[in-house]
């Protein structure tokens, strides 16, 4: 899921407070369940704005509302048009959220409410952490289903660099060090040799590093040109 | 000759091989580059000339190398992964070569987070690169040098010939994998390997016994790494702080007995600690080239570049070799 965090109220409030009508959105799926932008979220902070404009005595009216995915045209069929009514929308979904919304609303801005900032999973409740960098060619069959490049500090291809300390990473000792837990599972599946081939330069060009990217179906697309 | 550089020649004469470090200035100041070569040059084969190590903001190793060649030193310039992708790596490799410069240390560089852990402000909001790591750098000099092609294929009318280095950090995390580390990097084509510091010589040869069974010191050049100690206080710091480094209790005892000699008295405190420290590196040097596979020592007093004219006669290794014509 795509992971984010809400940004500091000041910094939302600094966003908003020249706009008089507002609408904070939230979107129900990946970060609803990171807790920073479901309808609870837009609920909770259009509560925080209101009381913040009567605080600063600015006239504002703030609305409020969630919509199952800010990521695909289905789900705002049914709101746009009310959308396009306020003066700014809040959005607290991800950061695709904000850009899908923006391209379809019209001349209303579309500000966002939430600092966008992995793919990763949840291991335990309210702890997320960070497992893949959507790099565009997958090596997770070398390295044990670990991910080298959203784990690794350093993105590293061939074996841990010299900072690992007793496996943590020398980034911080929060962090686990990505190729010590590479090489600790390569021996559990008893295909540690695989590590002693030297990986080659990668291409990045399949990554963001090629520009942006996108995906074609062709088979989703042929079946939409028929209808 | 792959290079032709001194420490090359050094290596292949069977002579073990002295190598120290010279960092670098957070300034536009050449002077202290070129007071540093001074003091390092005739007591070592070449010197490593630090990338912005810690990832602090100095000279390039470049300039600095090649200030320090003016000066009579042969530099070993360094190369991080950290601040350059594989283009300009390469243009950087090519000017390198066209100064004059022979050999490149490839290293992956600390994290720009370490800029600011100390003192400094540094900067941990830099972006980095690692479009590379450090066997695929080494891999595209070793390309670069013997077949006259750049990474992406295409031609080099002039080569770049260098000697290309790694580190190796024998006792990291997780050790039994070091060994393999360090054969990757040579597979890839490091010519000569520089050791994090070593304290803990008995480990250290557990670590060599194992490259020696992978045939590893046949087809490289290990040279141990020893970091010369100040004081007590920083062989603790390293012992507790620094990855892949342990030091024996009884070298911190060493350190703390001759501080305490001293009594009250600060400076000499700090004195009876340095000849202690050198005393330490030197019998570290004695012990480390009495290993099978060991072709010389990197010899690091960080920030204390004159120490080494002393250690390397302690150690008898004075004069170095010289093979100018
Ligand atoms: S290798 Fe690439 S695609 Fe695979 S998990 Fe890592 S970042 Fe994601
Ligand atoms: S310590 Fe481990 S995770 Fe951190 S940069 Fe080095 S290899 Fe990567």
């Amino acid at each position: 899921m795509i992971v984010g965090q809400q940004k500091k109220f000041d910094e939302i409030w600094e966003m908003v407070k020249g706009f008089r009508k507002v609408m904070v959105l939230g979107c129900n799926t990946c970060i609803a369940v990171c807790h920073a932008g479901g309808d609870k979220e837009a609920d909770a902070l259009a509560s925080m704005l209101k009381i913040k404009a009567a605080n600063e005595k600015v006239s504002m009216d703030v609305s409020h509302g969630a919509i199952q995915r800010q990521c695909e045209n289905e789900f705002f069929t049914p709101v746009l048009e009310d959308l396009a009514k306020y003066d700014l929308v809040l959005s607290i979904a991800c950061g695709v959220g904000v850009n899908f919304l923006s391209a379809r609303i019209g001349k209303t801005p579309v500000y966002p409410g939430v600092n966008t900032q992995f793919f990763g999973g949840v291991p335990k409740p309210g702890f997320f952490e960070e497992l893949c960098g959507g790099c565009g060619s997958c090596v997770l069959n070398l390295t044990g289903g670990i991910c080298p490049i959203a784990r690794c500090s350093k993105s590293l291809m061939n074996g841990p660099c010299g900072g690992t300390n007793k496996g943590k990473c020398e980034v911080s000792q929060d962090i686990d060090c990505a190729w010590f837990l590479i090489v600790e599972r390569m021996k559990q599946l008893g295909t540690l040799e695989k590590l002693f081939e030297v990986q080659p330069p990668r291409d990045w060009s399949g990554s963001f590093h090629g520009g942006p990217r996108r995906v074609v179906v062709e088979h989703l697309r042929d079946i939409e040109e028929k209808q | 000759m792959k290079s032709g550089s001194n420490l090359e020649k050094v290596i292949k004469s069977g002579q073990p091989a002295v190598t120290a470090e010279l960092g670098p200035p957070m300034s536009a100041d050449a002077h202290e580059v070129i007071k540093k070569a001074n003091q390092l040059k005739g007591f070592c084969d070449a010197a490593n000339i630090t990338d912005c190590q810690t990832a602090v903001v100095r000279i390039s190793s470049i300039a600095a190398a090649y200030i320090a060649l003016r000066e009579g030193l042969e530099p070993v310039m360094q190369m991080t992964c950290r601040d350059r992708n594989r283009i300009a790596m390469q243009a950087d490799f090519l000017g390198a070569a066209a100064l004059g410069l022979k050999n490149c240390l490839c290293i992956a560089g600390d994290h720009q987070s370490f800029s600011a852990a100390g003192r400094l402000k540094g900067h941990p909001g830099a972006k980095n690169v690692y479009d590379v790591d450090t066997c695929q750098l080494v891999g595209i000099m070793k390309k670069m040098r013997d077949e006259g092609l750049q990474q992406g294929g295409d031609k080099l009318e002039v080569a770049p010939k260098f000697f290309i280095g790694a580190s190796w950090t024998p006792m990291g995390d997780p050790i039994d994998f070091r060994p393999y580390n360090l054969k990757k990097k040579v597979d890839a084509g490091a010519d000569f390997i520089q050791t994090q510091g070593i304290y803990d010589m008995e480990l250290f040869k557990v670590q060599m016994e194992k490259a020696r069974n992978l045939g590893l010191h046949e087809r490289t050049a290990v040279l141990a790494g020893i970091i010369v100690p100040k004081s007590a206080m920083m062989l603790k710091y390293m012992d507790s702080s620094v990855a892949g480094v342990s030091v024996p209790k009884e070298l911190i005892q060493r350190m703390l007995k001759a501080k305490d000699a001293a009594g009250d008295d600060k400076k000499k405190a700090k004195e009876l600690q340095e000849q202690e420290g050198m005393k330490i590196t030197v019998e570290l040097i004695q012990q480390a080239l009495e290993i099978p596979g060991i072709k010389g020592v990197h010899v690091q007093a960080i920030e204390w570049e004159s120490a080494i004219e002393h250690i390397v006669k302690a150690a008898g290794l004075y004069p170095r070799p010289d093979f100018s014509e």
